[in-house]
């Protein structure tokens, strides 16, 4: 077999030709092109998360005093009757003078001696906010009066800072919130056990504080709000979007009409979200006279501007649909909306909940047209349960975000990057519902 | 003009359909033009053709499936048992009750093969209880030479079967709400040789109880299974007749050239 004869080849096989290598350098260099664009974006992210989570993971802790606190009769109810009414005539000022004096006691126990350290430097490393704290608590359950009970209280902004390292010595010699010997005394009490570092919970339920109290900001006002919020926009925006996206699919008539419509649906969908606040503000509220900073106005807006998202991912879910299948439906004698609802809407069903999932975590993000109906509004009440609280004054997650960034004390910062987190955390829950509900409806055909 | 070379014309009294200067246009398109045909009872009507001669636009104006399409237009007379299906006051639904479809590419419902046959007698409430609907459910998978190969996964998806039980799956749909007619595009085109034999064999089974209209590509399968045949070529009818007749003796030589394997 070997002796046969071969013609020798035009062009070897062995050989690779000039053009063949100048395709593969091509396409080498495209590769190389396309795995960088992906390298910087997967840095970009990295930056991002890392500086968020160094700056925001702290504020998921905070700095508690541990104290037993004597809930004395004679300074809380002089009275002796027990009745709330007479007692919410005490002051936190009343309130800070049982607390102060329970410190001051703790810190004699413990016999801790630091050179400097006046009375007001002792008090002045408990929060203002920890008087109304042991108020509330007070208030709402009377028999503690007379009573010596172990509480935690939240310490003073500056000493929480000191705690997790935002505060030092010599930025304390230069600050008039904070002395070096609180500083002193903090690190003693530490010692002790007196004072340290919890899990922050209140972060997450409390509603804001004032300026001047960023130990004591949380963000429950502001993810209640945002949650009635979401409930309006997937109340209102699921319904009539997949009615209207329905109805243009499935029903209407193809001609210049419905071409306007999809046309004008397409470009809403790219219309500025900032001006969906201003007609907000004109229409809800300067028309139909709907209160500022309330959910539900916040919750309009937001619908009409996730509507075209919605209506777009189900038309294109809807169109996915192969039609062999409305055929089949309307072959056997189907109506038409029986063949929809029967057949085609559960095919489509992933995709409508994939596009509804991601318009609802574009809206939760959304900030500027809040800022336009009040939404940016100081709220430290939580806003009643629906269907009334929806008209109560209520805050916003990326509102609150935008609100403590604007705050001077650095204490702020770290709670608006903790705000982000949260934030991103409920994106990420939302986005993985949808990747979960779309694995788990998708039907092949 | 007239195309028809019926060399039998059957009378409206015996025909099941019956069909008079029949127009399709889609657009700008003249889909079929003028066609005039008898189609009997309990006998199996082939149609053939070449590709876009008609004959699927044609069947799907039987049971008024052209409604859905927006730029269909169509016009002239389709009578089944001696009434107008386009007067106003017959609703297609109904119709597509009575004129059930199979469909060229086998499209079952991605629900369970008992969901399947029984979607129909459902939606037209044939049925009142589970034990009914269950009957038809067998009965129609046993006319449609399924019921021995899925008695047991009733449950299962119906888009898991093969081709072949797809399709016959789809013969049984369409016959579970009881039609009295059944129309065919090309039932066998996305089908093997042997899933082909057993749907064959199967519409012969089903000339017993119903008009059957089938669009077929292979002349062999117009052979083997109609007793009728038309042939169509440009929208136009050009001839119709006894499926023996035609094939061995075609009178139009459009008809012969066609068979013949000279155009198409």
């Amino acid at each position: 077999m070997s002796d046969i004869s071969c013609p020798a080849p035009a062009q070897s096989l062995l050989k690779r030709g000039d053009r063949t290598a100048r395709r593969h350098a091509a396409e080498a260099r495209f590769r190389a092109c396309g795995l960088g664009a992906i390298l910087i974006g997967l840095a970009a992210l990295a930056v991002l998360l890392a500086s968020v989570l160094t700056s925001g993971l702290g504020a998921f802790r905070q700095s508690y005093i541990h104290l037993p606190i004597h809930l004395s009769e004679a300074e809380l109810d002089q009275s002796g009757t027990r009745d709330t009414e007479v007692m919410k005539k005490v002051t936190t000022i009343g309130y800070g003078k049982v607390i102060d004096k329970a410190l001051a006691e703790a810190v004699a126990q413990a016999g801790i001696a630091i050179d400097g350290l006046t009375d007001d430097d002792i008090s002045g490393i408990i929060s203002r906010e920890a008087a109304a704290q042991v108020r509330d608590m007070v208030l709402s359950n009377p028999d503690l009066i007379g009573e010596t009970i172990d509480l935690s209280v939240l310490a003073n902004g500056r000493i929480d800072g000191y705690l997790k390292g935002r505060v030092t010595a010599e930025s304390a010699a230069l600050d008039s919130n904070v002395s070096p010997a609180q500083l002193q005394l903090a690190d003693a009490m530490m010692e002790r056990g007196l004072l340290s570092l919890d899990f922050n919970a209140a972060f997450l339920t409390a509603p804001d504080a004032s300026d001047q109290r960023p130990e004591a900001a949380g963000l429950g006002v502001a993810i209640l709000g945002s949650a009635y919020m979401m409930l309006i926009v997937l109340a209102l925006a699921l319904p009539i979007g997949v009615a209207a996206s329905i109805y243009l699919e499935e029903f209407a008539p193809k001609n210049r009409l419905t071409d306007l419509i999809e046309v004008n649906i397409a470009n809403l969908a790219a219309v500025p979200s900032i001006v969906f606040g201003i007609l907000g503000l004109a229409i809800f509220i300067n028309f139909a006279g709907l209160p500022q900073s309330a959910p539900v106005v916040g919750g309009l807006v937001l619908t009409l501007m996730t509507l075209p998202t919605i209506i777009i991912a189900t038309r294109a879910s809807l169109k996915a649909v192969p039609p062999s299948i409305r055929e089949a439906a309307l072959g056997l004698g189907a109506s038409r909306m029986q063949a929809v609802f029967h057949h085609v809407l559960p095919l489509a069903a992933p995709g409508i909940l994939t596009g509804t999932i991601l318009g609802l975590a574009q809206a939760l993000g959304e900030t500027a047209p809040l800022l336009l109906i009040g939404m940016v509004a100081f709220v430290r009440e939580y806003p009643a349960a629906p269907p009334e609280g929806l008209f109560d004054p209520a805050s916003a997650l990326p509102v609150q975000i935008y609100n403590w960034t604007q705050r001077a004390d650095p204490a702020f910062v770290e709670r608006a990057s903790g705000a982000i987190i949260v934030l991103l955390a409920f994106l990420l829950v939302m986005n993985a519902a949808a990747i979960l509900l779309r694995r788990r409806f998708e039907r092949r055909w | 003009m007239k195309d028809t070379l019926t060399e039998t014309p059957a009378t409206t009294d015996t025909a099941k359909i019956a069909v008079r200067g029949l127009q399709v246009h889609y657009a700008d398109t003249h889909a079929v033009r003028d066609v005039d045909v008898d189609i009997p009872d309990k006998a199996v009507t082939a149609l053939i053709g070449p590709s876009g001669c008609g004959k699927s636009t044609f069947l799907r104006c039987l049971n008024r499936m052209n409604d859905t399409i927006p730029a269909a237009r169509v016009t002239g007379e389709v009578r089944i048992d001696g009434e107008d299906i386009h007067d106003p006051r017959v609703d297609p639904v109904q119709l597509r009750a009575k004129v059930g479809m199979v469909f060229q590419k086998p499209n079952p419902f991605p629900k369970s093969i008992r969901d399947n046959v029984a979607y129909g007698p459902k939606i037209h409430g044939l049925t009142r209880t589970r034990a009914e609907l269950d009957e038809v459910v067998e009965k129609s998978l046993r006319r449609a030479a399924l019921w021995d190969e899925v008695k047991d996964r009733l449950n299962a998806p119906g888009t898991g079967l093969s081709g072949g039980q797809q399709q016959r799956l789809c013969i049984a749909r369409a016959i579970a709400t009881a039609p009295e007619i059944l129309l065919m595009d090309e039932p066998c085109s996305a089908l093997d040789p042997i899933a082909t034999a057993q749907i064959e064999e199967l519409i012969d089974e089903l000339r017993n109880r119903f008009a059957v209209v089938i669009v077929t590509h292979s002349m062999q399968q117009a052979a083997r299974v109609s007793q009728r045949t038309a042939f169509f070529h440009l929208g136009r009818m050009v001839e119709y007749g006894d499926t023996g007749e035609l094939f061995t003796n075609p009178a139009d030589p459009r008809t012969e050239s066609y068979i013949s394997g000279r155009i198409g």
